[in-house]
């Protein structure tokens, strides 16, 4: 298998250390968007946005539709008053969140989330809720920020969950930690695994009730399950946890990597890994297979999104044998993507930031067979020819773990397959 | 602060995208964070368009602040215009740029670029969505409008020629302009009369240098275009036709006044549509007095209230507005038909208004479909704010006669049919034709559709219905309080009342006994009230 840039594409300059960082416009979303499904795992939380109309609408936009009737995330639009000093922004803040409560009792944490206007206006949030903390004594207030000028899509739920680590409760109980919100079925599976390799306490931030977040300690050995949580491992260390490096839990590779790192660390001999791990990871080996046909020898493009890109694209080169054109995320944490970045093909190109126009030239020049981006882009690059995955799918799915693996691929070879089915 | 949840229209300079976005030719800068991209994508998924939106972000960051956003805001409209070379340019702030007060109008016009270069001033913090197209395109007919312009000579060495009108509002993402531009283009075609400029869809900067070419505008969709038609109107004297053609009394006006403005004649015969026979037909009869709830833009929902209750015979039960921009019209409307007008962008506030007047069809945006389809009621999507599937792929517009004919299929649609409705009312104790299984033309989709009222009174639907609930059912029933001193007897009864009017007989039945110092209420009572509100 081949990797590097398509022949045809003028070489883009990149750095000593073989990075291509650009900047320019990006096409990616904020870090607000990730409310979206924020407020699905913690099922006692309410996001409140300080913002715009422009959040608002965003958050509307991004979730696609009204799925709920009153959904636990809504924003506090600022106004000209509150921004002429008409109107004193911190007490207006006050009444807005006291009508909340009052309105949904059964709000038990209350996310003040901040935005690019409110950053901008220097509105000091976690003030604000040390403030309503001390009115409110049946819902835990918190603040971070998810505005644009700050963080990109998914550092939100890094943002988020860095702002729960402060107040957890301590504990020195030897315990593993898994570290990135998961959909509850992948998260099931995971603390199953954890259970027959013999690892006792295990615990999962976030929490689905946020009365039942973790304790966190010196003894604390913790796994991120999403590669964005950047802040959130520098809260944990200064907490005590002790990072366990890993590749991520995609693929059977990667998960398999993934549990290991964590059976090392808590003593699980090799023999009881091998039994525990050989039948789901037999499984999802079977489940790729079925897709290997479909991806082998196809080539992919990926435009920054998530930060998950460099983790699927090791996924889709070394398990399915996709040839990586380049591999583009907004922000590479080379730290917590150590082993990540050494299981790419060499010579991958890698690149940070976006400048859109001139990356959409380079997809535009190399013809990937498939291009993984936002949904602002995807019904343009088809208009093109080109065979599109719209990343923010890569978001909402279960898609982590041996269970998984053959949906992942599968959501790689629909569009391809799609595209081979159509006489239209 | 205001909070909300879901919003009928997003910030001004989203306005300033459906305008841009709808036109060729000109590019539009917009100095905004990271993130405010997420436009981009209304355009490109829910109207599945082929192409960005003519759209550069500058994507200022934290750390540009205070420093270089405004050399960022030069750089990026520099590349945009060597980019795209566009005939024409407008520069702006989202809300968040507009705080930074970089100036991005003072900017761009020191930087000399190729093109015209318009510069807008939308305030997010004070504006929306519907006012910030308003302000684009009028500030581009303003910029852009050749003021030398005339229409050419009446009488022309070729001969006499056709009446010209400008077709003024239609945008990107706005609810069936795509169609309505070519009905009434037809519509006008028939009459004799060319449209010379349709604007801002489908125009280029370049057509509207030419506007005051046209003999008169036409203000398609006044939200947009009411402010540039009458800018128009003063600048060049057109006249301007302000009869929305929504509907078949509205289209048959709207000929009228066109010809009026050309100075043509009425012709005698132009294909009115199918949509009078169809409601005059006898099965239609069933359509009578339907109460209906509207919601909407203020044109669209004024217009809708008219076809609602002079062309299909239904009684206006809510009519509402969510920019305040046309509640004066709203008010007058809701006036004539008896209604409290309805002026909210508080989707909740609606929500509560629709289940207090329990209609039998909502006709709504995207957000009333949604508290419909929560209050199990029939709906019909009339306006924006629409999403991917009120973008059909068939032609399916709003106005002109084949526009009417669409409005009564869409809007019949959801209804039951008109004998099966009846056969309900004979055999609703029938237990595989119970009103709870909805009309039988929807499918299991829409099962249910009316178990508002069905599980309101939920003994005796549960009863004759063996066959297993829907899902959904059975929350509603046990989340409902059983109605203190409704007597069993009574109750039977009450579910023997076609549920279209179940809601209704039991508000009136419990207030007369209410009224009455009742306790009990009993057979007797409900039929007693039924006379007394019959009177």
């Amino acid at each position: 298998m081949s990797a590097g840039p398509a022949s045809g594409c003028d070489a883009p300059p990149v750095g000593i250390d073989g990075i291509l960082r650009e900047r320019g416009q990006r096409e990616v979303f904020c870090g607000l968007t990730g409310i979206i499904w924020l407020h699905r795992k913690i099922q006692d939380a309410f996001f409140l946005v300080v913002g715009s109309r422009t959040c608002a609408h965003l958050l509307q936009s991004a979730a696609g539709v009204m799925v709920f009737a009153e959904p636990r995330f809504g924003t506090a639009i600022i106004e000209e008053k509150d921004l002429a000093g008409l109107a004193d922004a911190n007490e207006e803040l006050d009444r807005v969140v006291t009508r909340l409560l009052a309105r949904r009792p059964d709000i038990r944490m209350l996310f003040l989330v901040g935005s690019c206007p409110s950053e901008v206006i220097k509105l000091d949030l976690s003030r604000a809720a040390q403030r309503l903390n001390q009115r409110f004594s049946d819902c835990h207030v918190l603040s971070y920020s998810g505005s644009g000028i700050e963080t990109t899509f998914t550092q939100g739920e890094d943002a988020c969950l860095a702002a729960l680590v402060p107040d957890l409760p301590f504990t020195d109980a030897h315990q593993l930690m898994v570290v990135g919100s998961l959909p509850d079925v992948v998260e099931d599976q995971f603390l199953r695994l954890f259970a027959d390799l013999g690892i006792e306490r295990v615990v999962s931030l976030p929490a689905r009730r946020s009365r039942q977040m973790p304790a966190v300690g010196p003894n604390t050995r913790y796994l991120l399950a999403q590669p964005f949580l950047a802040e959130t491992g520098v809260a944990l260390e200064k907490r005590g946890a002790v990072h366990l490096p890993a590749l991520f839990p995609f693929g059977a590779e990667g998960t398999t990597a993934w549990l290991h790192a964590a059976a090392q660390a808590f003593g699980v001999a090799e023999d009881r890994f091998e039994i525990v791990t050989r039948p789901p990871r037999e499984r999802a080996r079977k489940a790729l297979a079925a897709h290997r046909t479909a991806l082998t020898g196809k080539s992919i493009f990926f435009l920054p999104d998530s930060q998950l890109e460099v983790p699927l694209a090791r996924f889709l080169a070394g398990e399915l044998g996709m040839r990586l054109v380049e591999v583009g995320t907004p922000y590479l944490h080379k730290g917590h993507l150590i082993d990540e970045l050494a299981a790419l093909p060499p010579g991958t190109l890698i690149s940070e930031g976006q400048d859109v126009e001139k990356q959409l030239d380079r997809v535009q020049a190399s013809r990937p067979d498939l291009t993984v981006c936002g949904l602002g882009l995807a019904n343009p690059l088809e208009r093109t020819g080109l065979s599109t995955k719209w990343a923010i799918e890569l978001v909402f799915s279960p898609i982590h773990g041996y269970e998984q693996a053959g949906d992942l691929a599968e959501l790689f070879a629909r569009p391809l397959n799609r595209r081979d089915v159509l006489r239209v | 602060m205001q909070l909300t949840v879901w919003t009928y229209e997003g910030p001004p300079h989203v306005g300033a995208m459906r305008v841009a976005t709808g036109m060729t030719g000109l590019h539009y800068v917009l100095h905004a964070p990271q993130g405010d991209t997420y436009a981009d994508l209304l355009f490109t998924m829910i109207e599945r368009r082929d192409h960005r939106p003519p759209v550069t972000y500058t994507t200022f960051q934290a750390r540009d602040l205070g420093k270089d956003t405004a050399e960022l805001f030069m750089t990026a409209a520099r590349d945009a215009y060597e980019r795209f070379k566009p005939q024409a340019m407008i520069v702006g702030a989202s809300c968040t740029a507009e705080l930074i007060q970089d100036d991005p109008a003072g900017l761009a016009e020191t930087m000399g670029l190729g093109c015209p270069v318009i510069p807008l001033e939308l305030p997010s913090y004070s504006r929306k969505e519907n006012w910030g197209a308003s302000e684009t395109f009028y500030q581009l007919v303003r910029g852009l409008a050749d003021k030398t312009r005339r229409p050419p000579p009446a009488v022309g060495e070729a001969g006499p020629r056709r009446p010209r009108a400008n077709l003024l509002g239609p945008t990107a993402l706005g609810f069936r302009h795509r169609d309505d531009v070519v009905e009434i283009t037809r519509l006008l075609d028939q009459l004799g009369i060319d449209v010379h400029v349709a604007a801002p869809m489908g125009a280029t900067p370049a057509d509207l240098v030419r506007l005051g070419e046209a003999d008169f505008n036409i203000c398609l969709y006044p939200e947009i275009a009411a402010q540039a038609c009458s800018w128009l109107e003063r600048t060049f004297r057109q006249k301007t036709v302000k009869t929305v053609p929504i509907g078949v009394n509205a289209t048959r006006e709207f000929v009228a006044e066109v010809c009026e403005a050309a100075g043509v004649m009425m012709p005698g015969a132009v294909d009115q549509g199918r949509m009078g026979w169809w409601s005059r037909s006898v099965d239609s009869t069933y359509l009578t007095g339907k109460r209906v709830f509207i919601f909407g833009d203020g044109t669209h929902a004024v217009a809708a209230a008219r076809v609602a209750s002079e062309e299909l015979g239904f009684k206006v039960v809510g009519l509402g507005c969510y920019n305040r921009e046309f509640a004066r019209e709203i008010r007058a409307a809701a006036e004539k038909y008896g209604v409290e007008p309805l002026i909210t962008d508080d989707y909740l506030v609606v929500e509560d208004a629709i289940a207090a007047a329990a209609p039998e069809l909502v006709l709504g945006t995207q957000m009333e479909r949604h508290i419909a389809k929560r209050l199990r009621l029939p709906c019909a999507v009339i306006s924006a704010p629409v999403h991917v599937q009120d973008f059909p792929a068939r032609y399916s517009p709003q106005m002109g006669f084949e526009g009417a004919n669409v409005l009564f299929d869409t809007w019949v649609h959801p209804l039951v049919m008109g004998l099966e409705e009846h056969l309900l009312t004979m055999f609703r104790d029938d237990f595989e034709f119970s009103d709870a299984a909805g009309p039988s033309h929807l499918g299991h989709a829409s099962a249910a559709a009316h178990a508002p009222a069905a599980s309101a009174e939920p003994a005796p639907a549960a009863e004759t219905a063996p066959a297993p609930a829907p899902s959904g059912r059975d929350d509603q029933a046990s989340a409902t309080k059983q109605p203190s001193g409704w007597t069993d007897e009574a109750l039977a009864e009450l579910g023997k009342i076609p549920f279209f009017v179940r809601g209704k007989a039991r508000r009136n039945t419990e207030r007369y006994a209410a009224e009455h110092g009742v306790d009990s209420i009993t057979r007797e009572t409900l039929y007693e009230a039924k006379a007394h509100y019959a009177r």
